[in-house]
């Protein structure tokens, strides 16, 4: 190509951009893109977040995420404690034009629900859903459960009259190898309306001038464009080809925060990191396991300098946690973030009264594309765990190669992140990491532990639907998981979003996700 | 010559099976796709009822046969990730990173041709030593630092590229360009410069041995004789008969632009075929992956015999050579 052509080229870019401007387009360059329209067809949260400006649910979380009404303007429980009835929003359109009703929520939740759909975890006490009249709906469960409307968050509401015309009320299955049409059309009543999608290019929103809510966003346009190179981000955020990124790389952030046209805007995430052991009777060397122990759990808590970790791996943007849930989180108490103290003189006393075995060999299994820093966390406590006699082997790799060998306990000392995402409360940890493995509970309980009482105490949460009440209960549960040291807590991990000059306004989540519909654009710029 | 077409065809179809059942073989140590696609919330039994309905605990042999029977009616399957057909996914990345093999191609010759010339007619002068040091750079550097130093220096500190994304496209049935539109272009000439560097060197110096040698042959000496312009003699005389070698490698190097294309992609986020992968490398999107190693596999190899059968057809005694490959 010729340079003069290309000096053209540029300066229409330009010219063309400058335009743009005028109309507040938000430039979003994420880390990766969506995996399709369809926000039931990969159980993939981010997909769900940007597919939230798209699609609603009959609640949502407010700017200090609390649970407000958002299609559902009211609810109560019937007598019999199992029924909830829902009062829906009037005069709620979809992108389309068609009315709000009963019967899209009906098909919503029979979607999301059927067996093929990959999310039907996400709403684990549904049994049924039936129209009382156009604007209220019956939701049947499969007993007392307080937490339906947490669940009720995630699950967007589809039109009922659209997914028929098109033929896909049923979910997606990739058993049967068959596409559906929402996979590439999307038709919400959100504030922002699809307006066309290259995959794994671009995605453009626009705004919903029909929106039932009063905006408190002022863009006009939504470009969504992913780009995995964390270097290329970066450069494309210091051009100002993208206005606005939820993953500023940690390495990076001095260097955005020095650039003159760039903000940092960074916080600490709900995501706990926490270390898990093996409970079997056996270690993967076939040696006994002395993880069992109580007190060598306490031996390798102590061992670790939870303080050298927040400074030097975090570089100072952690915050190091006592409880297994973040502050945030209902059912968290001060009491429960008492951190042990370092002190490796009390583990080698520990072991030696324990009787473990100098040099005793244990796998430590990381991810190389989990936490943030994971490697570097991991192979920091590996070292700490060697002073004190130990030998852990260290194995990292991707995710995708690690949770076979967790899930079927083929490792021994394990790292996990837990958000408590999708319901925002202490109950998911307590039923998906810290319950015994029965049924639905205790999915994530990979070392394989269980203690009665403590199920007892989370079963008894899980029908409890006095709020109070409630929390108590969970309350309970985590001190009881505190004191056994279950898991170590380590910290609640840093976040890092980046805007540019243009925008004057991009609340952060603690959650992580960004809801643009509470961004601005700077006017006239 | 019938006979010599059926061996080559069946050497490729035997190639093709190999390759599909490597990638089967590696795939198993990807790690299990269902832990990518449910979310926190499913429970083992979901879990396990995926893993069923998707074939994935049936036996290796199984789901060979299963892959290689579909594959050749050209069914792949619909992605994990992205519940799109596979065929179309690669249809609809295909245009993408044509084009910039392309652009790739004509830079690697536009430059590389002349400064071979130049490096070979001009030995030991300033420039050829320049051109020659800048090739060492060149074959040396990986060429995503090459990707990085140019969105450093013409999108970050000059501003004068996109850093990023193909720009706008236009349509043409099912294939979408980027040459029509003004950011097309735009966006195409970093990721072509940073895939075409080592491209660059290689036709430079292969241009350079051939022209050493060309311009000792008799011909060249009786041409200067009979006092043709030196300049004539070099670029249309010598150089004419430096080519051959040149296109045929430029011909078979395409797919190797197409399958390095990978990381030029990565760098600037250039959703082709390379960027696919990457991605579904990270999901363990198994039919995607396949798929694409497989139609990779399928270009090196249609190349290749293509390549061996017109050189059968130009020269007749590699025919009866056949026996021992010449590819």
């Amino acid at each position: 190509m010729k340079l003069r052509h290309l000096m053209l080229a540029t300066a229409a870019v330009a010219a063309l951009s400058g335009t743009a401007q005028a109309e507040n387009v938000l430039k979003w360059g994420a880390n990766r893109d969506i995996g399709s329209l369809d926000p039931y067809s990969f159980g993939d949260s981010f997909t769900i977040n940007v597919l939230n400006h798209v699609y609603e649910g009959l609640v949502r979380y407010s700017k200090d995420l609390k649970i407000e009404p958002a299609l559902a303007e009211s609810w109560e429980i019937l007598d019999d404690q199992i029924t909830w009835r829902f009062k829906l929003r009037e005069g709620v359109t979809f992108h389309n034009g068609n009315p709000f009703t009963a019967e899209d929520v009906v098909a919503s939740l029979t979607r999301v629900s059927h067996e093929t759909s990959p999310l039907k975890g996400n709403l684990p006490a549904y049994v049924s859903s039936k129209v009382v009249d156009d604007h209220s709906v019956d939701i049947t469960l499969n007993g007392t459960y307080p937490l339906l409307l947490n669940d009720l968050t995630n699950i967007h509401i589809f039109d009922e009259e659209w997914l028929t015309e098109n033929d896909a009320l049923m979910p997606t299955d990739v058993g049967a190898g068959t596409e559906g049409y929402a996979t590439y059309n999307a038709n919400g009543t959100g504030p922002f309306i699809v307006d066309s999608r290259q995959p794994d290019a671009k995605t453009v929103f626009v705004a919903n001038a029909d929106w039932w809510d009063e905006p408190q966003h002022n863009l006009d346009k939504i470009e969504l464009t992913p780009v995995n190179s964390a270097a290329t981000r970066v450069a494309a955020l210091l051009s100002g080809e993208i206005s606005f990124t939820n993953d500023a790389p940690v390495q990076d952030l001095p260097r955005l925060a020095a650039a003159p046209n760039v903000e940092v805007l960074e916080g600490v995430d709900l995501r706990t990191v926490m270390i898990g052991f093996p409970f079997r009777d056996a270690l993967t060397t076939g040696a006994p396991n002395p993880f069992k122990e109580k007190a060598v759990r306490e031996a390798l808590y102590k061992a670790i300098d939870l303080d050298l970790i927040h400074q030097k791996v975090m570089r100072g943007k952690s915050r190091t946690a006592g409880a297994t849930v973040a502050p945030p989180i209902p059912g968290y108490v001060e009491a429960l973030d008492n951190l042990p103290g370092y002190d490796p003189e009390a583990s080698k006393a520990l072991l030696a009264e324990a009787g473990v075995p100098e040099g005793l060999e244990f796998e430590f299994n990381c991810l190389s594309d989990g936490l943030v820093n994971e490697e570097q966390f991991c192979q920091a406590i590996a070292s700490m765990w060697s002073r004190i006699g130990l030998a852990p082997k260290l194995d990292v790799a991707p995710r995708a190669v690690q949770s076979p060998k967790r899930t079927n306990g083929k490792t021994d000392v394990y790292t996990l992140g837990w958000a408590t995402l999708p319901l925002l409360d202490s109950y998911s940890p307590l039923l998906q990491i810290f319950h015994s493995k029965t049924g639905n509970a205790g999915v994530f309980n990979w070392g394989g532990w269980s203690y009665p009482e403590l199920d007892a105490l989370i079963d008894a949460a899980g029908q409890e639907l006095d709020l109070e009440a409630r929390l108590a209960l969970q309350t309970e549960a985590l001190q009881m998981v505190k004191d056994e040291m279950i898991m170590i807590p380590l910290h609640q991990q840093p976040m890092a979003w980046a805007v540019t000059g243009e925008v004057a306004e991009m609340p952060l989540f603690a959650d992580a996700k960004p809801r643009l519909w509470f961004a601005r654009m700077g006017a006239g710029s | 010559m019938i006979a010599f077409l059926l061996k080559r065809t069946a050497n490729a179809v035997f190639v093709m099976l190999a390759v599909a059942l490597l990638a089967f073989v590696i795939f198993r140590f990807f790690g299990d796709p269902v832990e990518m696609m449910v979310n926190e919330q499913a429970s083992l039994q979901d879990r396990v009822e995926l893993r069923e309905r998707l074939g994935l605990n049936d036996g290796f042999v199984t789901q060979y046969t299963r892959f290689v029977t579909n594959a050749v009616q050209g069914d792949f399957g619909i992605s994990y990730r992205n519940q799109q057909d596979v065929m179309v996914l690669i249809k609809e990345r295909f245009p993408a990173t044509f084009e910039l093999v392309l652009v790739a191609t004509v830079i690697s010759l536009v430059v590389g041709v002349p400064a071979g010339v130049i490096t070979a007619v001009y030995r030991d002068s300033r420039l050829a030593n320049m051109l020659q040091l800048g090739s060492i750079v060149g074959v040396s550097l990986p060429s995503f630092v090459v990707g990085i130093l140019l969105i450093l220096a013409f999108s970050v500190s000059l501003g004068w590229l996109p850093a990023f994304g193909r720009g706008e496209t236009v349509d043409i049935g099912w294939w979408s360009t980027g040459l029509l539109t003004p950011s097309g272009r735009a966006a195409l000439v970093l990721p072509a410069i940073s895939l075409s560097t080592f491209q660059v060197t290689l036709v430079m110096r292969l241009v350079r041995a051939e022209m050493l040698e060309t311009l000792r042959a008799d011909y060249i000496k009786f041409a200067r004789a009979r006092g043709v312009p030196t300049a004539r003699v070099q670029w249309r005389h010598a150089l004419r008969n430096c080519l051959m070698p040149v296109i045929t490698l430029t011909g078979m190097q395409i797919g190797n632009l197409i399958a390095f294309a990978l990381v030029t992609e990565t760098v600037f986020q250039w959703p082709g075929m390379g960027m696919l992968f990457i991605q579904a490398v990270t999901f363990v999107d198994l039919p995607v992956m396949a798929a694409y190693l497989l139609i990779v596999s399928f270009i090196f190899v249609a190349l290749n015999t293509l390549v061996d059968i017109t050189y059968a057809w130009v020269d007749p005694r590699l025919r009866d050579d056949s026996a021992r490959g010449n590819g």
